[in-house]
Formats: C-alpha cells, sequence, structure tokens
C-alpha cells in the first residue's frame, strides 16, 4: 500500500463516540505520566503530556525527538511515561512516526503514534520531516508542545520566540517574529489542527481525543510555559498559559476538515482582552522590552483576531 | 570474448538493443553482459552501449575500446563520432542505412532498419523502433542465433511486430 | 527461466523475495531504479509491503527506524549524498539494534558532481555498526540482499546490513541472474525487543556515562559474533542455492608472491589482470574483500608482496582499505588510488600497477607519481 492512500480519507477509524465532558472529575484517573519524571518544577510540558496520554490512552506510542520531554522520561534504565516512549534524533521524529504508523497500520493495528515534540523539532529543525509525513497522510498525531525557545538546552531561541524575547543567543530580545507554524501546517490541510494550552487541560484532553479519531495527520499546538526560560516563578505556570489566552497573543481554536472554530476562553479575549502588558510584565524574557516592540506584539494580534474571526465566519 | 559496440542515439533504443542481444546469446548458451556507458540522461545526445559475449563468465566491467563489432543505430551519429575508434581489423560493421556504406578493411553490412519499422508502423513517440530489427539483422551476421533472438524479442515485448520486423531486417540483410 | 537483469533490479528483485513489511526510500542516481522498480512491485500487488515516498533520505532511514522497532522487516536504499545525508540516522539505526538493510550504490561525492562509482560514501559509514558486503556481479547483487537479511536478523547480531553495488559499473550492467525462492532460509521476523503497548518500555533514553559503553561493548560484541553468522549464512545459502560466497574472494591466490586486494568490480576485471599477468611469468594472485565490516582476518596476507587498489581516500591519511589492511598484517603495501569518480580503470592498467609497483609508496592512477 502507497503510504499516500490516506490522505484524504475522511473517516473516523473509531467505533465508540468521544467523550464529553463537563468537568476535570471525569477525565481518567490512570496516569501514565508517572512519579518518577525528572521535570523541572512547575513544567508546563509535563503537565501537558499528563492529559495527552490520558486522552490516547494505554494503546500509544510515544516518538520523542531530543527535547525537554527526553530528560523528562528520566535516566536508563527507568522510564517515567508508562507507554513505550521511542527516542529519535532531534529532526527526525515525524520521519520515524511515518515509518511506526505504516507498520503498525499494515499490520491491521490501530495503535495511535502520538510525536511529542518541542518547538525546535517541529518549526525548525524538524520541519522538513513534520513536512513530508503530513504530505504524505500519514495516521498519527504531532503535538507540539512550545515552550518557545530550545530549553533543554538552557533557552536558546527558536523560531517559536516571540518579538522581544530575551533568550540566551538573543541576550538583547529577539528582533524576528514567531514562525508561523499552524499557517504552515494549515496549508498541509491535515484533517484535524487546534491550539491548546497546558492551562486548559479539559479542552487539551477533549483535542486530542479528537485528534485521534481522525485518520490521516492531525496536529495540535500546545502553549507550553516554561518557569525557568520564562523567568517567572514556577506556581504561575497555569496562570501564564491563562494570560497568554486572555490577552490573545495565544488563540485556541481548532479546524476540522477545514472549519475553523474558535475556543470558548478566546473568544472573550477578542472582546475584550485583557492588557498584553499582564501578560509580559511576570516574564523576566521580557524584562525592557523596547515599548515599540509591544506596540509591534499589539497590532498583530489585532490582526491576527481579525483573520481568525474572518475565516470563522467564512467557513 | 566477443565485444560489441553500439552506437545511437539516446532514446533510440540502444541500450535496449544491447539487453535483447545480451539476453539472446545467454539463450544460446552462452555469457553474456550488456552496459550502457552513461552520462546524465539526454535525449537525442549520441550515447555508447556495450556487449559481451563468451563461453565462460564475464569479468570485465570497463569500456570496449577494441571492439569485434560496431552497430550504428544512427548513421547521422558518423557525423560527429569516429565510430569505427578501435574496431579490430578485418572487425564486422552493421549500420542501420538505405546506401551501402564501404570502409577499407572491415566486413560492412547495411540494412534499412527505419524502413522496416516505418512499413509496420512500430513507432513509438513520433520515433521507429530499432531495438527489435537490429536482432533479426545480428542473427543473419551469425552473432546471435534466430530462435533465441525472438524468444528474447517475445520475452521483453508482447507487440508481436517486433518478431515480424526482426525477421524481416533478417531476410533483408545480405552478409 | 534463464534472466537478464540489471544490479539494480536484482535489489528489487531480491526485495521482492524477502517482503519487507516497510519499504522507505527516496530516489537518488543512480540508485533510482531500485525504488521505481520496488514501487511497481508494490502498486501492482506483487509485492505486499507498504512503500513510503519519504521526502528525504534522513527520513528514509528514521522510518525504516520506525518502522523496524514495531518488529517488521524493513528495507531501503540509496547513494552517495543520500547515504550521508542519512548518516546520523544509520547510526541510530545500528546503535537502537536494528535489523534494517539497506543497498547503497556507491557514487563519488560533490564538488563538483558526479554520478559515477567510488566507495568513499560507503567508507565514511564504516564506524556506525553496520556490517558492510560490497559485491561484483549482479548474481551477488541479488543473493548478498537475501543473506542480509538473515544475517541482519540473527539474534547473535541484530546489526543493519549493506550491500554496496558500484554505481552505473553493476548497477546499470545487465548479466545473467538466477532468482530463487528463499523459503524458510529467511525465517519470519523476531524482534527480542519490539515495541510492546502491554509491556510498554522507554526505547533510547537518557543513558548515563555508567552505561552507555555497555551497550557500545554489546555492538562490538554482537559484530565479532557476525563473523559466525555470516559463516554460517554463507554456508547455509551455497547448500541449498549452490553459490559460494565467502569474506574474501581469492583467485589464483594458493601459489602467488603478490596479491591485489580490491573492492567490487574491480575485484572481478583485477583477476583478467591476474591471468595476463601469468602469461607474463608474474605470479600474481586477487583478493577481492567482501565484507568491510566485520573487516575479515587477512592473514594470507602475510609475507606477500600486496597491492591494494583504493576506489575510495581519507585525506591526510591515505586509501582507506590500504590503511585498514596495513593496520591488520603490519606490512607494507603497494597503494593505488584508481577509479575514483569513475575514472575509468582496466585490467591492462591494473596489471600496470602490478608491473611497477613500489611496496611502500602511493600511487594515484591518472597523476602518475609515486608519492
Amino acid at each position: 500500500m502507497i503510504d499516500r492512500r490516506v490522505a484524504k480519507a475522511r473517516s473516523p477509524i473509531r467505533s465508540q463516540p468521544l467523550q464529553e465532558l463537563d468537568t476535570i472529575a471525569e477525565i481518567p484517573k490512570e496516569e501514565y505520566v508517572l512519579k518518577c519524571s525528572s521535570a523541572c518544577a512547575g513544567c508546563s510540558d509535563s503537565l501537558a503530556l499528563r492529559y495527552v496520554l490520558k486522552a490516547a490512552g494505554p494503546d500509544t506510542v510515544l516518538v520523542i525527538p531530543a527535547c525537554c520531554t527526553s530528560v523528562i522520561q528520566g535516566i536508563y534504565p527507568n522510564t517515567a511515561f508508562n507507554v513505550p516512549v521511542y527516542n529519535i534524533a532531534f529532526g527526525a521524529a515525524a520521519a520515524c512516526a511515518s515509518g511506526m504508523s505504516n507498520a503498525f497500520r499494515g499490520a491491521g493495528k490501530k495503535t495511535n503514534v502520538i510525536v511529542y515534540a518541542g518547538d525546535g523539532g517541529t518549526l525548525d529543525i524538524g520541519i522538513q520531516a513534520m513536512s513530508g509525513a503530513f504530505e504524505r497522510g500519514t495516521d498519527f498525531l504531532y503535538i507540539c508542545y512550545d515552550n518557545e525557545a530550545y530549553g533543554n538546552t538552557g533557552m536558546q531561541r527558536s523560531g517559536a520566540t516571540p518579538l522581544g524575547a530575551k533568550t540566551t543567543t538573543t541576550p538583547t530580545g529577539k528582533t524576528d517574529f514567531k514562525k508561523d507554524i499552524d499557517g504552515i501546517i494549515a496549508a498541509h490541510d491535515p484533517p484535524y489542527m487546534a491550539t491548546a494550552a497546558a492551562a486548559y487541560p479539559q479542552d487539551l484532553f477533549k483535542k486530542v481525543q479528537k485528534a485521534l479519531s481522525f485518520r490521516g495527520p492531525s496536529f495540535i499546538h500546545v502553549l507550553a510555559p516554561c518557569p525557568p526560560g520564562w523567568r517567572y516563578s514556577t506556581e504561575k505556570t497555569v496562570e501564564m498559559g491563562k494570560l497568554a489566552v486572555k490577552s490573545g497573543i495565544w488563540v485556541l481554536y481548532e479546524r476540522e476538515y477545514g472549519k475553523l472554530s474558535i475556543g470558548a476562553q478566546s473568544k472573550v479575549a477578542m472582546k475584550k482582552p485583557i492588557p498584553l502588558e499582564d501578560y509580559l510584565s511576570p516574564q523576566g524574557r521580557f524584562k525592557g522590552i523596547d515599548p515599540k516592540n509591544v506596540e509591534i506584539l499589539k497590532q498583530r494580534i489585532a490582526k491576527n483576531f481579525a483573520k481568525l474571526a474572518a475565516e470563522e465566519a467564512s467557513s | 570474448m566477443f565485444e560489441i559496440r553500439i552506437h545511437s542515439r539516446g532514446g533510440q533504443g540502444g541500450v535496449t538493443a544491447a539487453r535483447l542481444l545480451a539476453l539472446a546469446a545467454i539463450h544460446d548458451g552462452k555469457y553474456a553482459t550488456a552496459a550502457p556507458f552513461y552520462g546524465a540522461e539526454r535525449r537525442g545526445a549520441p550515447i555508447v552501449s556495450f556487449v559481451r559475449i563468451d563461453e565462460t563468465p564475464i569479468r570485465v566491467y570497463s569500456q570496449i575500446k577494441k571492439p569485434d563489432m560496431v552497430v550504428v543505430l544512427d548513421a547521422s551519429v558518423m557525423d560527429v563520432v569516429d565510430v569505427l575508434q578501435g574496431l579490430k581489423s578485418g572487425g564486422k560493421v552493421l549500420i542501420n542505412s538505405q546506401q551501402k556504406k564501404e570502409f577499407a578493411g572491415y566486413a560492412f553490412c547495411n540494412v534499412d532498419l527505419t524502413g522496416i519499422a516505418l512499413r509496420e508502423k512500430l513507432v513509438v513517440s513520433g520515433s521507429p523502433i530499432l531495438n527489435t530489427p537490429v536482432i533479426g539483422a545480428l542473427a543473419k551476421m551469425g552473432i546471435v542465433s534466430v530462435d533465441s533472438a525472438k524468444k528474447a524479442i517475445r520475452e521483453m515485448f508482447t507487440d508481436e511486430r517486433n518478431v515480424k520486423v526482426a525477421e524481416a531486417a533478417y531476410q533483408e540483410l545480405i552478409v | 527461466m534463464k534472466k537478464i537483469a540489471t544490479g539494480n533490479k536484482a535489489v528489487a528483485e531480491a526485495v521482492k523475495q524477502v517482503v519487507p513489511a516497510v519499504v522507505a526510500a527516496y530516489p537518488i542516481t543512480p540508485q533510482t531504479e531500485i525504488v521505481e522498480q520496488i514501487a511497481e512491485f508494490v502498486t501492482s500487488g506483487e509485492l505486499k509491503s507498504r512503500y513510503i515516498a519519504v521526502e528525504s533520505e534522513h527520513s528514509a532511514m528514521a522510518a525504516c527506524i520506525g518502522a523496524s522497532i514495531t518488529g517488521v522487516r524493513t528495507f531501503t536504499a540509496t547513494s552517495s549524498h543520500g547515504l550521508l545525508y542519512m548518516h546520523e540516522m544509520t547510526n541510530w539505526a545500528a546503535g537502537a539494534r536494528l535489523p534494517i538493510v539497506m543497498a547503497n550504490v556507491n557514487r563519488s561525492l560533490g564538488p563538483g558532481w558526479n554520478i559515477w562509482a567510488e566507495h568513499t560514501d560507503a567508507m565514511q559509514e564504516r564506524d556506525t555498526g553496520w556490517l558492510q558486503v560490497y559485491v561484483s556481479t549482479v548474481q551477488e547483487a541479488y543473493d548478498a540482499i537475501i543473506m542480509a537479511f538473515r544475517i541482519a536478523e540473527h539474534h547473535d547480531v541484530l546489526l543493519p546490513v549493506m550491500v554496496n553495488l558500484d554505481g552505473f559499473l553493476l548497477s546499470h550492467i545487465m548479466q545473467p541472474l538466477d532468482t530463487i525462492e528463499p523459503g524458510d532460509f529467511i525465517p519470519p521476523l523476531s524482534l527480542p525487543y519490539a515495541i510492546d503497548v502491554t509491556n510498554p518500555a522507554g526505547y533510547g533514553g537518557l543513558t548515563g556515562p555508567d552505561q552507555h559503553f555497555k551497550f557500545r561493548w554489546d555492538i562490538e560484541r554482537s559484530m565479532r559474533d557476525s563473523v559466525t553468522v555470516i559463516e554460517e549464512t554463507e554456508k547455509e545459502f551455497a547448500k541449498r542455492f549452490g553459490r559460494r560466497y565467502g569474506f574474501t574472494e581469492n583467485y589464483r591466490c594458493e601459489d602467488a608472491e603478490i596479491i591485489i586486494v580490491s573492492l567490487g568490480t574491480l575485484g572481478k576485471e583485477t583477476e583478467v589482470a591476474i591471468d595476463l599477468l601469468r602469461k607474463e611469468g608474474i605470479r600474481a594472485g586477487s583478493m577481492r574483500l567482501r565484507w568491510l565490516r566485520p573487516f575479515p582476518d587477512l592473514s594470507l596476507l602475510k609475507g606477500k608482496q600486496v597491492v591494494v587498489i583504493d576506489r575510495d581516500y581519507s585525506f591526510g591519511r591515505g586509501g582507506i582499505l590500504a590503511t585498514e589492511i596495513v593496520a591488520q598484517t603490519k606490512e607494507d603495501v603497494f597503494s593505488v588510488i584508481a577509479g575514483l569518480g569513475g575514472q575509468e580503470v582496466t585490467y591492462e592498467d591494473v596489471a600496470d600497477f602490478v608491473r611497477k609497483r613500489r611496496v611502500g609508496t602511493e600511487f594515484w592512477f591518472g597523476v602518475n607519481a609515486n608519492v
């Protein structure tokens, strides 16, 4: 079978209905991120992964390139994840998952193949392999948890670092914009793609379940604030994600067969966003940011709101 | 070892002719190799292919420098390439041409392969097929047996006209 | 039925017999015919594999790794720049102990662009943990691919195998080919550590200094054990299918005073040179090295005058094969560098290397200088 075959297949592969959740208490109790993980205090990558795996369940293989998660999983001979985890080189996660998905499907197995990759492994070094896997219609879920820099090597800039943010390789603040990976993914026209944030676990949980119900490639872009990298205190991780959504710098939405729906939290923000400064000022990485850059960021938020609102209205 | 160099232009079937000839020789119970000399793939450029036939396994991979025979599928190549280069004294030459050509010291034959192909309307992408009639001509010259030539053609082509043109070339070639 | 096939076609035919579950490959000259033929077999249903038309060689090897770890058989093919582009992943494949089989059509490296035969591409992979075999005929290419799966998948080995064939010289030449039905010569793959969702495990995660060297040693131990597995496999192949192979192919070496060592098609051309030299009263023999990794025991060369032909080079050091042979035999050789970038080397040239040999020196054919 040629891999391309699945590209435009439009039928969900699961027969059971998706779980409808009203409260966080209804999320399964099973834990797949175990207590021996070696995440930093206040890490939202492992928080997001906890809900990703709860949504995916035990018939799942995680493919991870070099990223924070390859540290969080613990040190051989231990593993902190209660699903099989395949580690692969930095730029190769989507290609590895492509082979894995084909092997499982060829053997008649429905095992979920989930790439869980950072922004560097997605927007930068891994973009070619990811683009190829999406173009070939690979049956997998690609999750990019985005902490907006190369985290486990000590916060160097990535394509996801926003304008004005200080990293160890942009000591006076980044002078370029954050790469629009969602626009790039959308151009591949996958059956399902969404944005999410570790700060909204129920939303993330539902989106993962939904993504896995589609045959073919799906994508979820998760904002994952990072206390040491963004320089805020660890207890503020959830708050930071919420401020990102409330200020509109991060918008929650999903696109199903190209049809956009903006999340309720972001709709509120679109009507009346909180001042962007409320999001920027608790973060050390934006300390001393040029006020002109803050204005540019605000303009881009407004522009993005308008673009998404128009798309939702027309779709 | 009998060494043949085939001159043609890219897209004329010189490589397939070499392959058919080697296959026919193998059917005769001999050892054979067919090797195109490759550059970048360019339609219309002069190319050469090599066929070696022997009673024992062939261990030579380098190009044929002193052929026992030269086959010219497109006579226009002779304007730009010295097709007789290195040809052994008394060596055989087969040219796809209506006109008889003579060069001292070599055993020349000519046959109108293009005309034969056109008569049978054996044309692909505007080019008459030369690789199957030439095998008939080569059989007439005793390089391979007629039976093996037909067998090789039938293995590689389903259209029976390919055998017909080989038979025509066999008839029309005067040795 | 007697068949005739190119080296590339023979590789594809062998793959068809072995039926890998997943083939992931990217086209590159002069390997293209392999992937075209496999894609055709898959499309026509003759080969029940999944063919992943990846967007690069790096992804080809990554996809093979991802498929292989689920416990299925995988294959890829590449050449030259493609092989170097997947270099990161070839290391990964061996380190992950995955029995992936790859055909590499040997071709030189740019710049300038050159598509012809050279061994430097595969030589740059010699430290990755892949087993490497170099073949010299269409039949041998076919047989080597089939044997490669059995060797790679043997539990004493569990390392990937690269089958090397010379670009154009072998990939595009048409020679007789006898195909076989491998039957239980290739038993079903059982990968002892394949992914099992009912028994979750981590693969290739963080490994500290107190553990990492053990995995490296384990690769080396398997590489050493592979010698026996290769011998047994080739013996069994000869028993079943009648064609005998070894670590080297020796020609008229029994009473030879001079032995020429080479790889690939040059090894066959050298046999013709040997016949020529013997007629002149020069007692020469040819040793065509087949396996580069594991590197064979070459004690046969002890006390002989050795001429090594390298179709490769390590700048600042020398011909790679010559260097390896000197390191093993502790004796000087006459090192000839010839055939780079498809440079034409005939049996007459090879005979001339022997006639003009100066043991202890290096000779660049075409540059015409002993250095």
